[in-house]
């Protein structure tokens, strides 16, 4: 499928409430690849209550997907299953081809970037501090902390610490962390919040890079119209259910 | 390319360190506060100086234990699981992040401990024996058992309500062979004695203690994200 063509609906069940043109990687079409995510009839519980059944999801390299919903309806547990944080408690997944919950898991980790509702950041460090330790932990050189904070107009806030940071610069500092090494799969968890609407370009450039590069980017949020502008598609979550 | 596992350990401690350094907590409120009961002791007892003599030793290591509990727990009751689940996606080798911040608790530990014998030298009249350069290790290998001690305690108990009564109830009794260790070490010294068994009582326990660290620390990662 050439770039640009018409989108495919891998969420298996689900009804997009979104959709636009999909890019694929340059002779990859989506049907065919190997799924990046692929959860079968995933259930999870949490301290004996249900958050999750019966979820269906396939992620194929290029494609973003996004899954809109109100407050307790389980898109961060989603996302945390696929994160490989939560280990489901019924159903079976692959997540870039390690089976859920299996000993490969550890293997795939540095492979998927996550950005949840609160920054990953150290608030004694600074900015610079927190992004090259990421960097150098990932095996990349230290000066890509600062390049990545570049990238998200903070080149300049590379010195300060993070407890002295707005919550706008430490979502912004958050989301360069994904910049570093370009995961395959990008995983974001309303990515918005405490943004302001100059950093809406982050978002979107963090999705565009992943996908053309074959990674695919997985984002939840409550407001879908939001999600509708930065991903291919969008599906809807209710109750612990992709409807 | 990801770095091996000391550039790893390497790079933990270093941020552990950092943070301790600007914070300050251990120098300028746990120090002080280590001092002040230092003192209760020789106070509140009005014991002759023999007997003072006598306890400098247990006392020393009874405070750096209760003391040295908050500095090592501390560390991994300010992380967040937010920060967790970021350093774990970074194929950071758990055993590596265990080791780097054991490393880093036990040098905060051990400049702890090591000051803190200026008190115990002025309340308790103690006096540190002619081969006080043995004191070094003794510190050193207490202060690092006690770090990975704390660091597995703080691991296990990640995420449970009583967190912070468990971690240090969990840890005290475990942490006897080391106080035994190192208060019968410096005995010994005093006495002109031998340390050497002592001294393999603290190496053995060390060892103990980064084996069950290094085992577990896959295992209570995946349940800490």
């Amino acid at each position: 499928m050439p770039a640009g063509g018409p989108t495919r609906f891998s969420v298996s069940g689900a009804i997009p409430i979104h959709s636009k043109r999909v890019s694929h990687p340059p002779g990859q079409p989506a049907s065919s690849a190997l799924p990046l995510v692929d959860l079968v009839d995933l259930s999870v519980s949490l301290g004996g209550t249900p958050v999750l059944s019966g979820c269906r999801l396939t992620l194929r390299p290029g494609e973003s997907l996004g899954v809109a919903g109100p407050n307790g309806a389980g898109k961060s547990t989603l996302l945390g299953v696929v994160a490989t944080f939560i280990a489901p408690t019924g159903g079976s997944g692959t997540v870039l081809g390690a089976p859920l919950a299996s000993p490969r898991v550890p293997a795939v980790r540095p492979g998927i970037g996550w950005s949840g509702h609160l920054p990953a950041l150290y608030p004694d460090l600074t900015l610079g501090e927190n992004l090259t330790l990421n960097a150098q932990l990932t095996g990349y050189p230290a000066s890509q902390g600062q390049m990545v904070l570049e990238q998200v107009g903070l080149g300049a806030a590379a010195g300060i610490r993070a407890e002295r940071c707005s919550n706008g610069m430490l979502r912004r500092a958050d989301l360069a962390r994904l910049l570093i090494g370009s995961p395959r799969l990008v995983l974001l968890d309303e990515p918005d919040a405490g943004l302001d609407q100059d950093a809406a370009p982050i978002i979107d450039h963090l999705i565009r890079k992943t996908t053309t590069r074959g990674g695919a980017v997985l984002c939840v949020s409550h407001d879908a119209d939001k999600l509708s502008g930065w991903v291919d598609r969008v599906v809807e979550m209710r109750d612990g259910r992709i409807m | 390319m990801r770095g091996g596992f000391w550039r790893s350990a390497g790079l933990i401690a270093l941020r552990d360190l950092r943070v301790e350094l600007r914070s300050g907590e251990a120098l300028t409120v746990v120090f002080p506060f280590a001092v002040v009961a230092s003192w209760i002791a020789p106070l509140a007892t009005n014991a002759s100086p023999l007997l003072l003599r006598d306890l400098a030793a247990p006392v020393y290591w009874l405070i750096t234990l209760l003391f040295g509990m908050m500095i090592v727990l501390r560390q991994t009751a300010l992380e967040t699981r937010a920060q967790r689940r970021a350093l774990a996606l970074t194929g950071l080798d758990p055993a590596a992040r265990f080791a780097g911040r054991s490393g880093a608790s036990g040098l905060v530990l051990a400049a702890v401990a090591g000051t803190l014998i200026l008190p115990v030298i002025i309340f308790y009249d103690y006096r540190p024996p002619s081969g006080g350069a043995l004191m070094a290790p003794v510190i050193i290998l207490a202060a690092a058992g006690l770090a990975m001690l704390g660091t597995l305690a703080g691991d296990v108990t990640i995420g449970l309500r009583a967190r912070t009564s468990l971690a240090p109830l969990l840890m005290a009794p475990l942490a006897v062979p080391l106080v035994m260790g190192a208060a019968q070490s410096l005995e010994s010294l005093v006495a002109g004695k031998s340390i050497i068994t002592w001294v393999l009582v603290l190496v053995i326990a060390d060892l103990g203690l980064a084996a069950a660290g290094v085992m577990s620390a896959r295992a209570l990662e995946e349940i800490s994200l």
